[in-house]
C-alpha cells in the first residue's frame, strides 16, 4: 500500500494545560476528501492547527508527504504544499479582495491555480476584486478564502468550518464548487458541524469526540446510528 | 512678506519632521511597537555619517549611500536580534525594551564621541538660496529636504499600496497568525519593515545634522517631534505625517518669530490644540 500523502499519528495537542487532543490518529491519501465531524470543542480545529503548523503538538508525529512536518513553523509548511481555510475566514480586512488573493500565491508554488483559474471558479469574486474583503457578504467572503487558499496551489487544502455562519443556499452553492477543486488530483480535509454537507462531499469521515478519534471508516459504510454514538458519545 | 517667509521656512522644516515621523508610523502600523529610542537612532545615523563623511571624505549628502544601507542594515539585526522576542500580546515589553536601548544608544555615543557639538558640513549648498519674489528666499537645502521627504513619503506609499512587499506588510499588520499562513515569515517580515524605518531614519538623520548641531543627547527631543506630527497627522496616514510635520514645523517657526524662546512652546501648544480638538488626528486612516 502506497503511503499516505498526510499521516497524522497519535498526537497530544495542549492549550496551556488544557489538553485539546488524545492521541490522534488520521491519514489522508493524495486526491482523497476526508471529512472530520464533531461537536463544538471536540478538537476539529485545534487538530487543523497542528496539521498547518500554526501548533505544535506535545506528543506523536505528523508527516507530509514522507517528510516529519510535526514542529515545521506555518509559513514553511505552506511552502510544502498545506493550505488552511481558518475557521471565521479571517480575509485580511485592509487588503482589497484581489489583493487578499495574491498574498495567498505568497509562497511562490507553482501549478493550475491562478487569479484567472480562481476568478472561473467564483465569478462573483472577479466583480468585486477591487472592494475591500470587507464589503463582501459571508458568502463572498467564504469564496475569497477559498481562493486565497488555492492560490497557494496546495496539494492539501484544509478547510474550517466552511458552512459556519452562511446560510444553507449558499453553503450548497460553495459545496457544489468542490468538484472543480478536486479535480486536479488534490486531496481535502473538510471540518464540519454540519454532517449531512460533510457525508456527502468525503470519502473517508473521521468522528472527533473530545479529543479522541471516536469513530473512523469509508463515509458510505457508516449508519446514522454509529455517527450519531460517535458524535454525542451516547 | 516677513510672515510668508515665516511659514515658508516652517513648511520646509516640517518635511525634516515629517521624515522623523514616517518611520515611527511604519513600525507601529505594521507591529503596534512604539519605538522610545527612535530618536536616539536618528542622532546615532547623524554619527554614521559622521564617520562616513570623516572616513571617506565626501559631502555628507553623498554619504548617504552608505549610512542608509548601514541603518537598514542595524535595523534588521535588531529586529531579529531583539525586537521579535518583545513582541506579544502585551504593548509593554516593547516600550520597555526600546526605552533601555535609548539609554543604551545615548550613553554609547557620549563615550564614542564625546559631549561635543558637531556637524555635518555639506558645502557650499548650505548657504545657497533662490530668490522666489522680491523680498522672498528660500535655501537651496531645505528645499531639497522638503522634497526627499516628499519623496520619501511618495516612495513609502508605493510601497505600501502597490508592491508585494507592501501588501505583506500591510496582511501581517492585520493578522500575523493568518500572514504566515500564507508563507510569510513575520519574524523576517517586522525585521524587514524595521530595515526600512531605519532607512527613512538615515535619510532624516543626516539631514538634521546638516542643519544643524547635533550631540548625543539631542534624540529624545526629536522622538516627540515625530510623535507630534504622527498624532496631529493621523495615525496611518502616510501624507497625513507629512501634514503633521508641516503644521509642526510652522507653529515652531511661527512661535519663534513672536519670541525665540517659544518655538518649541508653539509646536507643543499646537500639537495639544489638535489633540484636544481631533484626537484622531487630521487625516485618520478611514479604515483598519
Amino acid at each position: 500500500m502506497p503511503e499516505p500523502l498526510l499521516d497524522v499519528r497519535g498526537i497530544d495537542a495542549f492549550y496551556g494545560d488544557f489538553q485539546a487532543l488524545f492521541g490522534v490518529t488520521l491519514a489522508v491519501d493524495a486526491g482523497a476528501v476526508v471529512a472530520v465531524i464533531g461537536a463544538n470543542g471536540a478538537g476539529k480545529s485545534t487538530l487543523l492547527k497542528c496539521i498547518a503548523g500554526l501548533m505544535h503538538p506535545r506528543a506523536g508525529a505528523i508527516a507530509f508527504d514522507g517528510d516529519d512536518i510535526t514542529s515545521t513553523p506555518a509559513f514553511a509548511v505552506v511552502k510544502r504544499g498545506v493550505s488552511l481555510v481558518p475557521e471565521g475566514r479571517r480575509l485580511f480586512p485592509s487588503l482589497s479582495v484581489e489583493e487578499n488573493l495574491l498574498i495567498g500565491a505568497q509562497s511562490k508554488r507553482p501549478g493550475p491555480w491562478t487569479l484567472a483559474r480562481v476568478y472561473e471558479l467564483f465569478p462573483v469574486l472577479a466583480e468585486r476584486r477591487h472592494m475591500p474583503a470587507t464589503a463582501l457578504s459571508g458568502g463572498q467572503q467564504q469564496m475569497t478564502a477559498i481562493g486565497r487558499a488555492l492560490m497557494a496551489n496546495p496539494r492539501l487544502l484544509l478547510c474550517d468550518e466552511i458552512s459556519l455562519g452562511l446560510a444553507p443556499i449558499v453553503v450548497r452553492d460553495i459545496y457544489a464548487r468542490l468538484p472543480d477543486i478536486v479535480r486536479e488530483g488534490l486531496a481535502v480535509v473538510i471540518v464540519e458541524q454540519d454532517i449531512v454537507q460533510a457525508l456527502r462531499a468525503a470519502t473517508k469521515v473521521h468522528c472527533l469526540q473530545e479529543g479522541r478519534v471516536a469513530l473512523a471508516g469509508p463515509a458510505s459504510g457508516l449508519t446514522r446510528e454509529a455517527i450519531a454514538a460517535a458524535y454525542f458519545g451516547v | 512678506m516677513l510672515w510668508l517667509n515665516v511659514i515658508l521656512q516652517g513648511v520646509l522644516t516640517g518635511g525634516l519632521y515629517a521624515m522623523f515621523a514616517a518611520g515611527l508610523s511604519l513600525i507601529f502600523g505594521v507591529m503596534r511597537l512604539v519605538n522610545i529610542a527612535h530618536g536616539d537612532l536618528i542622532v546615532l545615523a547623524a554619527y554614521v555619517a559622521l564617520m562616513a563623511t570623516t572616513a571617506l571624505g565626501v559631502n555628507p549628502l553623498v554619504s548617504l549611500i552608505v549610512v542608509v544601507p548601514a541603518m537598514a542594515l542595524i535595523g534588521y539585526a535588531l529586529q531579529r536580534g531583539l525586537l521579535n522576542r518583545t513582541l506579544g500580546e502585551d504593548l509593554l515589553p516593547p516600550l520597555l525594551v526600546t526605552f533601555g536601548l535609548s539609554i543604551i544608544i545615548q550613553n554609547g555615543l557620549l563615550e564614542l564621541f564625546t559631549a561635543d557639538s558637531r556637524k555635518l558640513q555639506a558645502g557650499a549648498i548650505e548657504v545657497a538660496t533662490m530668490q522666489v519674489t522680491q523680498g522672498l528666499w528660500i535655501g537651496v537645502l531645505p528645499l531639497l529636504q522638503f522634497a526627499v521627504a516628499v519623496g520619501v513619503i511618495a516612495g513609502l506609499q508605493l510601497l505600501f499600496y502597490r508592491t508585494a512587499l507592501g501588501r505583506a506588510f500591510r496582511a501581517t499588520s492585520d493578522d500575523p497568525a493568518v500572514a504566515q499562513l500564507m508563507g510569510l515569515d513575520t519574524r523576517h517580515v517586522f525585521a524587514l519593515a524595521m530595515a526600512l524605518s531605519l532607512a527613512v531614519v538615515a535619510i532624516a538623520g543626516v539631514f538634521l545634522a546638516v542643519r544643524s548641531n547635533f550631540d548625543p543627547a539631542i534624540g529624545p527631543a526629536r522622538l516627540i517631534f515625530g510623535f507630534e506630527a504622527v498624532i496631529i497627522g493621523g495615525l496611518g496616514n502616510l501624507w497625513g505625517t507629512l501634514a503633521g510635520g508641516v503644521i509642526l514645523g510652522v507653529s515652531q517657526a511661527i512661535g519663534a518669530q513672536i519670541d525665540p524662546g517659544w518655538q518649541l512652546l508653539a509646536g507643543h501648544i499646537a500639537f495639544l490644540v489638535i489633540l484636544a480638538l481631533r484626537p484622531q488626528g487630521l487625516f485618520p486612516k478611514v479604515s483598519g
